[in-house]
């Protein structure tokens, strides 16, 4: 053993060193956040919950084309379409379900209305499994409940499609 | 009635000592995560109570409803009795630490004897709980707490003579008066280093936690209880902690004198002294365990017997022939 490194061992420099440096890093700002009270930024682009949009006239978006439901990897959307009175096809049943879905984004990138798209909302675990089944009334009442920052996230997204 | 007289009384200053313990477990737990969350530079438990304080005892209450499950292969009445046997054996130690002149439960001659005999006993719990448990895990983990808590008690052992002979008493509070003058952190600088480093392997705590070792052993001892039985075992643990810094302060840093023994700090009750200085020892304990890494077991073995023993032996030698030659031997 090298004198040197004998006596570093004996009078434990390393550990001291690491020591004062831990004390150091206790009065440093801390790197995490105080989750559930302060929030981290969000991407426009992040891919959360769903949500059904509609025209400012109150209109469905959705023509039941059936591209997101092609387009889905884990084959969680499932669509019935059939006309309306007013001879527009219309979705009779749009449901998503929640546990399949892998969070891709591909619906939202197939939809050629931006009806069905991914909103901002990540906290929306439940206590069982009937109510992550979500359907058409579900999404259509997050569109409505989040319309406002979707449509400044398609907006501030869509240079750099 | 006149007995009876006695025996409450003893019952009511045991009740007013074990609650203030338990309380500072519960809040010393919160210390430790709290130092080591800082360390990281991560927030820690701060929800419940003012800045978290109150967290232990919510994960009390959440150990108190959770199920007891006893393996069916399990010795039962071993295995009920492991942690029981763990946490009375930290609770009863703190009979003898002197936190005034006045203040001890129990003023015995063999003070720092009965001190080390008992925290001796407590590998008992550890090696119960893993035979008891009839797993794999728990098995390995106390077959490697017995020994290692073993091999440090002996360079313990030999630390607590470099002390006795500088003071001629087992007492505690004549351990304490002893160092009136000087702390024997000054004089006995590198066994107190030994002796830190001991108790952190006496109390399993990193880079020693050998015995819970969770990449290796899962949770090693504690693998196979749950709820209140593993709040048992963890309170002792704790509690053993802070034991090992209130056995630290009272031998090395002078127990529940102040600091100076000049007129505004001698106001100060010598409790308040004896907790800041556990505090203090705590304080380094949670350091250490944010930034060392976990030994082999091999090196830790080899720290124990090769390194530790033979360089608080030989400070026994210096110690001694020092006293004799100087003669300043406390006792003729």
């Amino acid at each position: 053993m090298k004198i040197s490194r004998f006596f570093k061992t004996i009078f434990m420099t390393d550990f001291i060193s690491g020591l004062l440096i831990a004390i150091k890093e206790i009065f440093k700002s801390k790197k995490t956040i105080n989750y559930p009270f302060e929030k981290g930024k969000i991407s426009p682009r992040f891919r959360g919950e769903h949500a059904l949009r509609r025209y400012p006239n109150g209109e469905e978006r959705c023509i039941a084309c059936k591209l997101c439901e092609a387009v889905c990897p884990a084959q969680a959307i499932t669509i019935e379409s059939a006309a309306r009175e007013d001879g527009s096809r219309k979705t009779t049943r749009y449901d998503i379900d929640m546990m399949k879905c892998i969070y891709c984004g591909l619906c939202e990138e197939a939809c050629p209305v931006d009806a069905i798209v991914q909103g901002p909302n990540f906290e929306f675990s439940t206590e069982t499994r009937e109510e992550l089944y979500y359907t058409k009334e579900k999404l259509l009442d997050n569109g409505d409940r989040w319309e406002n920052v979707l449509a400044a996230n398609i907006k501030a997204d869509n240079p750099y499609r | 009635m006149e007995y009876l007289n006695i025996v409450l009384q003893e019952v009511y200053r045991i009740v007013f000592l074990l609650i203030p313990v338990l309380v500072s477990v519960a809040l010393i737990v919160w210390l430790d995560r709290r130092v080591w969350a800082f360390v990281q530079k991560r927030q820690g438990p701060n929800v419940v109570g003012p800045f978290g304080l109150l967290q232990s005892l919510a994960d009390a209450l959440k150990y108190i409803f959770k199920e007891i499950i006893i393996p069916s292969s399990s010795n039962k009445v071993i295995f009920i009795l492991a942690p029981i046997v763990t946490m009375t054996l930290a609770l009863i130690s703190w009979a003898v630490i002197p936190f005034s002149a006045t203040q001890v439960l129990a003023d015995i001659n063999v003070g720092i004897l009965y001190l080390f005999a008992v925290s001796s006993l407590g590998v008992y719990g550890i090696i119960m709980g893993g035979w008891a448990s009839n797993s794999k895990y728990p098995f390995l983990g106390a077959i490697r707490s017995a020994a290692q808590m073993v091999s440090y008690e002996v360079s313990i052992g030999v630390i607590i003579i470099n002390v006795l002979l500088c003071v001629g008493s087992l007492n505690l509070n004549d351990i304490v008066i002893a160092q009136q003058n000087l702390w024997f952190i000054i004089p006995l600088f590198p066994m107190f280093v030994i002796f830190f480093i001991s108790a952190l392997a006496e109390t399993n705590r990193p880079p020693f936690d050998l015995p819970e070792a969770e990449a290796e052993l899962v949770a090693g001892y504690q693998t196979e209880y749950s709820g209140m039985m593993y709040a048992m075992f963890w309170l002792g643990e704790y509690a053993n902690i802070l034991l090992m810094c209130a056995m630290g302060s009272v031998l090395f840093l002078g127990g529940w004198l102040s600091p100076i023994n000049i007129y505004p700090f001698t106001l100060v009750p010598g409790a308040i002294w004896l907790i800041l200085k556990i505090l203090l020892l705590f304080i380094l304990f949670a350091l250490v365990k944010a930034i060392v890494p976990r030994y082999r077991y091999d090196q830790l073995m080899r720290l124990g017997w090769k390194v530790f023993l033979p360089l608080s032996l030989t400070w026994v030698v210096l110690t001694a022939s020092y006293l004799f030659y100087f003669n300043l031997l406390p006792v003729n």
